[in-house]
């Protein structure tokens, strides 16, 4: 396989506060290749969102990258600041946000968002960059695009909004896009558009996908790869449809069984115990430990299963094997 | 069984104009957004009804005017044989009445303590509340000793419990959930959900329970009313609507929800978004998004009619 | 929501205390120079207003205890007849400033702080009204204070006061005024009562909680002020404290215009009206040290207000 476009080395976050240094983010290593969709999956806390503000440099302060590396196409990128990190954003890596509204800018029209963005990256002239624009409105689905580049953001309904920061995310041809939660605020029928047209630009253009979100059911139809964290710490990464099938980490089965489409027909959901530890509250060892049924005396030791230090799939000393699944 | 809520021909405007100096201006007419179109149902005593539809859908705004906080523009809302719309309105069916909410962050008062939210339902009518916020604790999954704590040192998982400790404090028979478990995360969910099922079987409670998840309403309720912008466009038991869905929104409901065993599935996704419920399509309101529309269905609102079990709006399903 | 909250209404156990120390507001105190210098100020400056009888070496309202040889003795020097020596000097009736001051100082303090306790009240009870009920109770009170925010506050204050003299009986006028300037400041200030207090209505009127105490039937009333009242709080305080600088120095304009505290019982303003008569004759004491004090009060007040609104902000924190 060739280089990947984007490569995580042992990413750690930190947040110093009063209360110590919390690490939302602890020790993440992945790689995402051209034309592939990662889907990084977790619960709320779980450290996604963190990850992926970290790769594109949008850490709020005070959180800080404390130790790791980010690089973009072999290129190191996570000490970047101000200009150049700005330059490396919307050129070679778009951002895709839960919410449309935030991410355009409510003043200006499509057009000029999309041409400023085209004309700051690409060398075009105006003329040039608004044919662009309205090619890239046209490949993510909008109609008549010709007539609606010159509307304002509201005059868009939700779905239609999704798409154009898509188009603004993809308009400078970057090689990497971050998907943050993009379908959350979205009704489930135009949540299967935003998913159906991810994947075809993704194979079309051959960008790398970084697709954050809470949802397994997102992740099995669109991802190709999941990374399935907890408490800031991968707890399983591989193909999606053996880690939803087959899942090896204890908390990634106990995830897919509290669905409540997998315990169809069952009058009660299969649930894990008890709650993701707030990050000032990690346990030692595993992190999933406390709330794990087949948690033994070394998973309360320090250090932690890494996937490095297990199989490279699940971060578990015990996980889960085939064979037992079968007997489960 | 008896019908413990009847719904008939419930509707609901809402008034969408802008403010009088802008209409006079600008001459525009009052404009009106009908929330909830001509919708009738019943629920049985002790069985979850459940009410499925996207954004707009009305589905929130039936589950308010049940629980008395707006009022219904026409139609009767009849709660264990008192019609709260003509009669003197929700306070005849407040105590047999409540209601546990989306938000878990929002629907506790942050200044409360927990003890003095639980017991809120009983001590607004004065009666004696002692020790029944700690049992009620217990009963919800969580301990005597956190009667004393604030909102905010809860997760949210443990504050939509409280919230359902609340709805339990005076011994209600319905209880309405709107989308309680939407701002959960899936291990989260699959606790509060069980713990609203041994409730339920506890202590007898009927819910009408309203949700946009597909996956959870399958698993919680015994008949299903799918609404589309305030109409309701199929209803039906449970295992009869998700085996042979007779409407075409609810097919496409059903094939646009993402699966857990759809890998890379390659569908053609649902054509058009919900349109904008001010100026509704004529006739049937799905129409324009539908593989099935013919002329009639865009000058016709089809009547309800019944396929077996299933009791459906559609001029062409069968 | 956070700690500071609780912190507000729960300071009766130790343990509630010491939790409230550790809180996010104490730690945020704790962690700005600013504050802690500003609230050192007005603290200090409050505390000798209050125990002015007590402090102050004359006492200025005892016209017996004046002796009229010792006016305009400059600061600490002995004056040239009696030999007594005055911290910050004298005045024209040989006045001793720093207790003038001090004395003054009271008045200034409780003049500002019962205006802002009545524009609160006022403001916070319309503002309740306004945001839960809507309608057109919502439009009167509204439309009233976009009305009163057309004319600057001094103006409105002086009309109030106009009216109130005109209407009183010449022989209590100096006993009314400062009850009446209470009243005048109070008026002037309570619309920014009222629209933070509406606005944070609107908010939390639409939040579930409410939704769930109207759902058992709780009366609109008792939902304003048990629910919504105690979440509103937090900017009814950072308006207050802010609104304490104002109407102090609102109530020293008046009083340098005349229209407020007599002579016979000065304020700030009164004190810096009649120090302003010396200023170009060399006695600049009389003028110099109320207005220094005027101005420490006022900022370190302010100040305090400033960071206040920023410690309870949560989108700054």
């Amino acid at each position: 396989m060739s280089e990947p476009v984007l490569s995580v080395r042992d990413l750690v976050v930190e947040i110093p506060t009063r209360h110590g240094v919390l690490r939302p983010v602890d020790g993440v290593s992945y790689d995402i290749a051209a034309g592939e969709i990662l889907g990084v999956v977790g619960e709320s806390g779980a450290g996604k969102s963190m990850t992926g503000n970290a790769v594109i440099g949008l850490l709020d302060r005070p959180a800080r990258i404390a130790s790791g590396e980010v690089l973009l196409q072999g290129q190191p990128i996570h000490q970047l600041q101000g200009a150049a990190l700005r330059k490396l954003r919307g050129r070679h890596m778009g951002m895709i946000f839960q919410d449309p509204l935030t991410s355009l800018n409510p003043l200006l029209t499509v057009g000029d968002q999309l041409t400023e963005t085209i004309q700051e990256h690409l060398d075009l002239s105006a003329s040039q960059a608004h044919e662009r624009a309205i090619a890239a409105l046209d490949e993510v689905g909008i109609p008549a695009a010709r007539q609606r580049i010159d509307s304002y953001p509201h005059e868009f309904s939700g779905g239609m909004r999704q798409r154009v920061v898509i188009a603004l995310a993809l308009c400078a041809e970057p090689e990497l896009i971050i998907a943050d939660e993009p379908t959350t605020a979205l009704d489930v029928s135009v949540q299967a558009q935003i998913i159906a047209l991810l994947r075809r630009l993704c194979r079309e253009r051959g960008v790398a996908v970084m697709l954050v979100t809470h949802d397994m059911g997102v992740i099995a139809e669109a991802a190709d790869r999941v990374a399935v964290m907890y408490a800031g710490r991968l707890a399983e990464l591989g193909p999606v449809r053996e880690v939803v099938t087959q899942a090896r980490h204890p908390y990634t089965a106990g995830l897919m069984a509290s669905t409540p489409v997998a315990s169809q027909g069952q009058k009660r959901l299969r649930q894990i115990p008890g709650a993701m530890p707030r990050l000032d509250a990690v346990p030692a060892g595993c992190a999933f430990h406390p709330r794990c049924e087949r948690a033994q005396a070394r998973c309360r030791q320090a250090p932690g299963p890494t996937l490095q230090a297990c199989d490279g799939r699940a971060a578990c000393w015990f996980p889960i094997t085939h064979e037992q699944e079968a007997t489960l | 069984m008896s019908a413990l809520i009847r719904v008939e021909n419930l509707v609901r405007d809402f008034d969408v104009s802008k403010p009088w100096l802008n209409r006079v201006i600008e001459r525009l007419p009052r404009a009106k957004l009908r929330a909830v179109a001509d919708v009738s149902f019943e629920i049985e005593e002790r069985s979850v009804y459940a009410l499925v539809g996207e954004s707009g859908s009305g589905k929130s705004t039936i589950g308010r005017i049940i629980a008395g906080l707006i009022p219904a523009s026409a139609g009767r809302v009849v709660i264990d044989g008192v019609d709260i719309v003509d009669q003197g309105g929700p306070d005849a069916v407040r105590s047999e009445l409540q209601m546990i909410f989306q938000d878990p962050y929002a629907s506790l008062n942050p200044r409360w303590k927990v003890r003095d939210i639980i017991a809120e339902p009983v001590a607004v009518r004065g009666e004696r509340t002692q020790g029944l916020a700690e049992k009620l604790l217990e009963q919800v999954g969580l301990s005597a000793t956190d009667a004393g704590k604030f909102p905010h040192e809860f997760s949210g998982g443990q504050r939509q419990r409280i919230c359902i400790a609340r709805a339990l404090a005076s011994n209600p028979k319905i209880i309405i959930c709107d989308e309680p478990t939407s701002a959960l995360d899936v291990s989260v969910q699959s606790q509060v959900l069980n713990l609203m099922s041994d409730l339920r079987e506890e202590m007898g409670l009927t819910y009408l329970f309203i949700s946009h998840d597909l996956t959870v309403v399958r698993h919680m309720a015994d008949r299903i009313g799918v609404l589309y912008l305030g109409s309701l466009v199929e209803e039906a038991p449970r295992d009869r609507l998700f085996d042979a869905p007779k409407h075409p929104y609810t097919r496409m409901l059903f094939d646009a929800a993402p699966r857990m065993d759809a890998f890379g599935r390659e569908v053609d996704p649902p054509k058009g978004e919900i349109p904008d419920a001010i100026n509704p399509p004529p006739g049937c309101p799905y129409h324009p998004r539908c593989p099935l529309a013919t002329q009639i269905c865009k000058e016709e609102h089809p009547a309800p009619r019944m396929i077996g079990e299933t009791r459906v709006r559609c001029h062409h399903a069968e | 929501m956070s700690d500071h909250q609780i912190e507000i209404e729960t300071r009766r156990t130790p343990g509630r205390l010491a939790r409230a120390w550790n809180g996010d507001l104490a730690y945020s105190f704790r962690h700005s120079p600013v504050a802690m210098i500003s609230a050192f100020m007005v603290a200090l400056l409050v505390l000798s207003a209050v125990f002015a009888p007590w402090i102050a070496p004359h006492n200025p309202f005892d016209p017996g205890s004046l002796n009229l040889m010792n006016g305009f003795t400059p600061p600490g020097e002995p004056n040239a007849f009696t030999g007594e020596v005055f911290l910050l000097g004298t005045d024209d009736q040989g006045r001793d400033v720093f207790s003038t001051i001090l004395y003054g100082m009271r008045i200034s303090l409780l003049v500002g702080f019962s205006a802002v306790m009545l524009a609160m009240v006022i403001g916070v009870v319309l503002g309740l009204l306004a945001g839960y009920l809507g309608g057109w109770i919502e439009s009167v009170i509204m439309r009233i204070a976009d009305i009163q925010l057309t004319f600057p506050a001094i103006l409105v204050a002086m009309l109030i006061f106009g009216v109130a003299k005109g209407i009183t009986p010449p022989e209590y006028r100096d006993q009314m005024a400062i009850y009446v300037l209470i009243l005048a400041i109070g008026l002037s200030d309570w619309v920014q009562f009222a629209r933070v207090v509406r606005g944070a209505t609107l908010v939390e009127k639409n939040r579930e909680y409410v939704e769930a105490a109207r759902l058992v039937g709780r009366r609109p009333f008792s939902i304003m002020i048990r629910h919504i009242l105690p979440n509103a709080l937090n900017a009814v305080l950072v308006i207050a404290t802010i609104s304490l600088a104002l109407a102090i120095i609102a109530e020293a304009t008046l009083s340098f215009l005349g229209v407020g505290a007599p002579p016979t019982k000065p304020s700030l303003g009164t004190l810096i009206r009649i120090g302003q008569g010396y200023m170009f004759s060399g006695e600049w004491w009389i003028l110099l040290f109320p207005a220094l004090t005027l101005l420490a009060l006022a900022l370190s007040i302010n100040l305090l207000g400033d960071w206040l609104r920023d410690a309870l902000n949560p989108r700054l924190r």
